[in-house]
This record gives C-alpha cells, structure tokens and sequence, in this order.
C-alpha cells in the first residue's frame, strides 16, 4: 500500500519507514515560530521545562506581526518581551519592525520554508506552507515551547482528504475562490483531524500566491495541513531563497485516502462568505445590495505581491466610494516595496487607499482598522466570525482582492466586471 | 478524578473569537482574560456561571485560531470540564496541554440540557447526568494523552523527562 504526502513527511521525521493513520508519533521539527500574541505565553511556559537553550537558534522564527507596530502599552510589553528571549537565546531569525512582515507571507520570502519540512507555529494559518509541500500547522503557545526546548513535537497521522481541481477557470476567479468553494461544499468541520490535498490540472497552473491563499485556509475547514506537491513553480519560487538540501515528498499512486473529491471550476464565480463562517458563500452574482463601510485588502491569505498587482488593476484611474475606507495591508516590507516599484501604490492612494506597514492588525480587530457596531466589511482575510473584526454586531464579508476592490469603488459588494 | 456541575449549553462552531476576542490578547494573564470568557457568545456568562460548572456544545468547538488564551479563559473563569460533539484540533491539544478537562461524546450532547447537573469521572469518561439519571459514555483517549493528561499537561510532562535524563 502507498503512503500519502503526510505520512511520508511524518515517518521520515520520526525514524519510521511506515505508518498508519491514527499512530501518535514523536517527530523532529525543522522550524518553530510564534508571533507577538503567542510568544509570551510560550516563553512563560518555556522558563518552567528546566532548560537553559532553546533546541537550535536557527529554527526558531519569531515574528511580532499581530499588534505591531505596538498598539498600546500591554502590546508593547508583549513584543519586549519577545525581542529580549530572542536576545538572550540567541535566536537568529527574529523580525523586527521594520524588516518583518505577516508571518506567513515573510517566512517563504526569508527561504524558511522548504518541501518536506515540518514546521509547528503558534499561528493557526501556519498551514499556509503545505504549499510548499511541507507540513506547516498551528498549534498553541505550550507546544510553541516544548518544540522551542526539544525540537520534537506530538502528533497524531491524520487520515487524508485528496481535492481534485479540474477546469479552467474565468476572470477574476484565484486562489481566494477555490478555497472558498471548499469550505462552503465541505464546511468549516468537513476536514477536522484531516490533511487536505490540493491537486488537479488547475493547482498546477497556480501561482505560488494563489497556492499558498489556498493552503492558508485549510484550518477554515478544520484541516491539520493543507498540502499541495511541489513543482517547477515551487522549485522556481525557491531558487536563489533556499539551498537545495531539502527532500521532496509526494503521495504514491496507491496511497489511501478518507476521501477523494473533485471539482469541475469552469464555471465557478467569485465567492463571497457571508457573516459568520467562512462556510456561509454565495458565487458573486447572487450577492445583491450589501453596502459596505470598509474594504480590507491585505493579511496571510492575500497579502502578496500578485494580490496587490490584482487589487491595483480594478482601482487604476479609478476612486472608492465616498462613504468607503479602503485599506491595503502589503505582506512584507520586500512586497511593499516591490509594488512601490511597479507605481501600485500610487494607483491605490489614487484611488483613496490608506496603505499600511505590514501588520495582521485588523484581521483580527486588533487595531488599524476597528468596525464599530452595525458596520459590514469586504476583507480579503480569512475569518468573519462575530467580532472578528471589532464590535459583536459588525460583519465581515470574505473575497478575493479583485472582488474587494470592486467593491470599495462600488460601495457595494460587487464582480470587478461592474467597474472594470 | 471526579468533577460535578451545572451545564451551559451551546451550539455548534463555537470559535475561538466568541471564547476570548482578540480585542484583549494583548495581555495572557488568566485572570483577566476569565473576565471576558465567552463575552460575544453570552455576555452574561462570567456573571452567572458558578464555579465548576461545565459547558456543553456541538460540533467542531474552538475553532479558528490557535490562542492558547481561549482555553486559558475557560479553565481560570472557573469551568471544569468541556464535553463536545468535537473539538477543533488546536483547541484540543491545547487544552489537553494545560489540563482543560475535555471529552467527546454526540450521545451526552443530545441528551444533556442546559440547567442538567452533571458528574463526571475523568478516568473512567463516564458522564452521569444527576438531573435525568442518565449515563453517557465519553471517547477514550489514546493512551499517550492519557499519559499527557495524567501528568497535568505537557510542560510537566516534559519537566518529568528532564528530570529523569539529569
């Protein structure tokens, strides 16, 4: 019998030649990370083991993103702290203001993240790097410190649900809307425990954006990874970021899977998920007089360079609605700093953008972008819980950049093809 | 070990937002963070719970992200025990992690109402419901949880192996 992605990623972490779905394993971690909300709570945890260094100062990646630049005085404690373990541990792949970005958008600009790895993070969208091959999951702050002290981590092999995307797509359908159109088919339970395999002709046209967008949003479907099996386009991405000393792992013809589901997306539309679960989505052209008081455009989920080409392309030449705050979160400094070059962010400052440092900020209303009661967002994000984004009666619509953009010039949400 | 109390009751997808929202992660400590457990569920829930009460909920509970401090939350407002159809599969480790008490079990979901006193043995999963005299089996866990979950979660658990290799 075959081994799919996931087992074979798990055995050779763990000394295995096989295993079974449901074995718990023990296996090596090649990189931890946490963030500006997790890490304190892990070093807490960490201090009390009765270990003196962390397993390996180049395997561990701290990145404050999440109220940073520091929102207020407790945030700034949280991020002290962080900056002076990373001081004290040594630990080399700290990123501070400045030249940090969203994690998950700046771990694969930094050559972090490699095929074949397995990478735990204090960060539920850690997923994003099964794009890359590599198991990434979340995990929370205590295994955040027993992974930092002994480089090994628990898990349980997870039985695997293969996807199979076939089709090809219209405009302005990305990466956004095959996940979408996943969690709404199968919902926000419908992986539980499971990895998720990406696959099919249309994942292999993909760019590596719209790949890890996809992969980002496993755990909206309670997935412990969402994979996709490296190509030229991973392997090009990866030149001159990585040293070529990773091992690739694909599934075997005659791996078993919990199940295999397919999808023709030749005819899906741009999806939007209506408050509150990113289960809830409509195709766009069922989405009718939802006015909306703010579009953000930005995060782990869409944040990249193709993300704010995309978003720059429907706000050429043109404005937002009066009554709309439009908000662009570039993923990283390097990202920002590209689109500058290409005159993106003149386009979207043109067209009335407020154009932030990278920060997950108001993802998660943290700050930077608060709702206030009885206010409706179009975010490229990736949860619309309630409160998500601030006040318990604010909404959260979710999109892809090309749909949000349309939307803050409309003041609506509305298809690109409205104002293009 | 054996634990008794009254039940809230809730639905399915009870995400970690609703549980502790992410307007007051910018502290971790538990006490505060109890204050607002469950704020945009059930903002009276802090005020009306009693100390050791247990809550009931449906499907996929704790999902979303990764915030220890939901767990955190639940365990220092005083609840003793979650039980679940299931758990989202970051908030289960986590709170098997902290020594959240937790168990999955559809038969005393659908029987258990809001208001029910419960007691229930840890060791054995077994959930007697007081109010209705009823009994509901939860699932087992496998034996290495067990080991985590006896040992008060895995940083004593770890404690104990650093100990040993000294």
């Amino acid at each position: 019998m075959g081994m799919t992605m996931v087992e074979k990623i798990l055995a050779a972490h763990s000394g295995r030649d096989s295993l079974e779905p449901g074995e718990i394993v023990n296996a090596k971690l090649d990189l931890v990370l946490g963030n500006d909300i997790t890490t304190p709570v892990a070093i807490e945890e960490f201090e009390k083991i009765g270990v003196e260094e962390v397993f390996d100062k180049d395997k561990i990646a701290l990145v404050p993103d999440h109220f940073t630049p520091n929102k207020d005085i407790n945030s700034a404690g949280q991020t002290k702290s962080i900056r002076e373990f990373a001081a004290e541990k040594g630990i080399t792949n700290y990123f501070e203001i400045g030249e940090m970005g969203i994690e998950h958008c700046l771990l694969p600009e930094q050559g972090l993240v490699k095929p074949g790895q397995i990478i735990i993070g204090a960060d539920s969208h850690t997923c994003t790097y099964g794009a890359f091959g590599a198991l990434g999951t979340g995990v929370g702050s205590t295994d955040m410190a027993a992974g930092m002290a002994t480089g090994e981590a628990w898990f349980k092999v997870p039985e695997t649900i293969k996807f199979v995307f076939t089709g090809k797509l219209q405009p302005w359908v990305s990466g956004k809307d095959l996940i979408l159109h996943t969690i709404g088919d199968i919902g926000v339970d419908g992986a539980l425990y499971r990895a998720m395999e990406f696959t099919g002709e249309v994942i292999d046209s993909l760019s590596m954006a719209d790949r890890m967008t996809i992969s980002n949003m496993a755990i909206e479907a309670g997935g412990k990874c969402g994979l996709i099996a490296p190509d030229q386009t991973t392997f090009d991405y990866l030149a001159g970021r990585v040293d070529d000393d990773y091992q690739v792992f694909t599934s075997d013809a005659d791996a078993s899977y919990y199940k295999e589901i397919e999808y023709n997306v030749s005819e899906l539309e741009p999806q939007v998920a209506f408050p509150h679960l990113p289960e809830n989505t409509r195709p766009i052209s069922q989405v009718k007089d939802i006015p909306v008081d703010q579009v953000v455009i930005g995060s782990c989920t869409n944040g990249r360079l193709k993300d704010i080409r995309e978003a720059a392309q429907v706000l050429k030449g043109k404005k937002k609605a009066a009554n709309v705050r439009l908000l662009v979160f570039p993923g990283t400094q390097e990202i920002y700093k590209q689109a500058m070059h290409e005159g993106l962010i003149e386009i979207l400052i043109d067209a009335g953008a407020a154009v932030s440092t990278p920060t997950c900020g108001p993802c998660l209303g943290g700050h930077m972008g608060v709702l206030a009661a009885g206010e409706k967002a179009i975010s490229t994000t990736n949860r619309n819980f309630v409160g998500r984004m601030g006040h318990p009666e604010s909404e959260v619509y979710l999109a892809n950049p090309t749909v949000a953009a349309a939307s803050a010039i409309a003041g609506e949400i509305v298809s690109p093809e409205e104002v293009v | 070990m054996k634990l008794t109390g009254d039940v809230w009751k809730y639905g399915d997808d009870i995400d970690t937002d609703v549980i502790i929202p992410a307007r007051y992660l910018n502290t971790s400590d538990p006490e505060e963070l109890a204050g607002h457990c469950l704020e945009d569920l059930d903002s009276e829930f802090t005020e009306k719970m009693n100390q050791g009460d247990i809550i009931v909920a449906g499907d996929n509970f704790g999902c979303g992200s990764s915030r220890e401090h939901a767990p955190l939350a639940i365990k220092a407002a005083g609840v003793s025990c979650i039980i679940a159809n299931s758990f989202a599969r970051i908030f289960y480790r986590n709170a098997i992690n902290i020594g959240l008490p937790i168990m999955e079990s559809k038969e005393a979901v659908n029987s258990i109402t809001e208001g029910d006193r419960l007691s229930v043995d840890l060791d054995q999963g077994l959930i007697k419901n007081l109010t209705r005299a009823e009994e509901y089996q939860a699932k087992p866990f496998p034996e290495f949880m067990q080991e985590l979950i006896a040992s008060g979660g895995l940083i004593n658990y770890l404690k104990k192996q650093v100990s040993n290799n000294d």
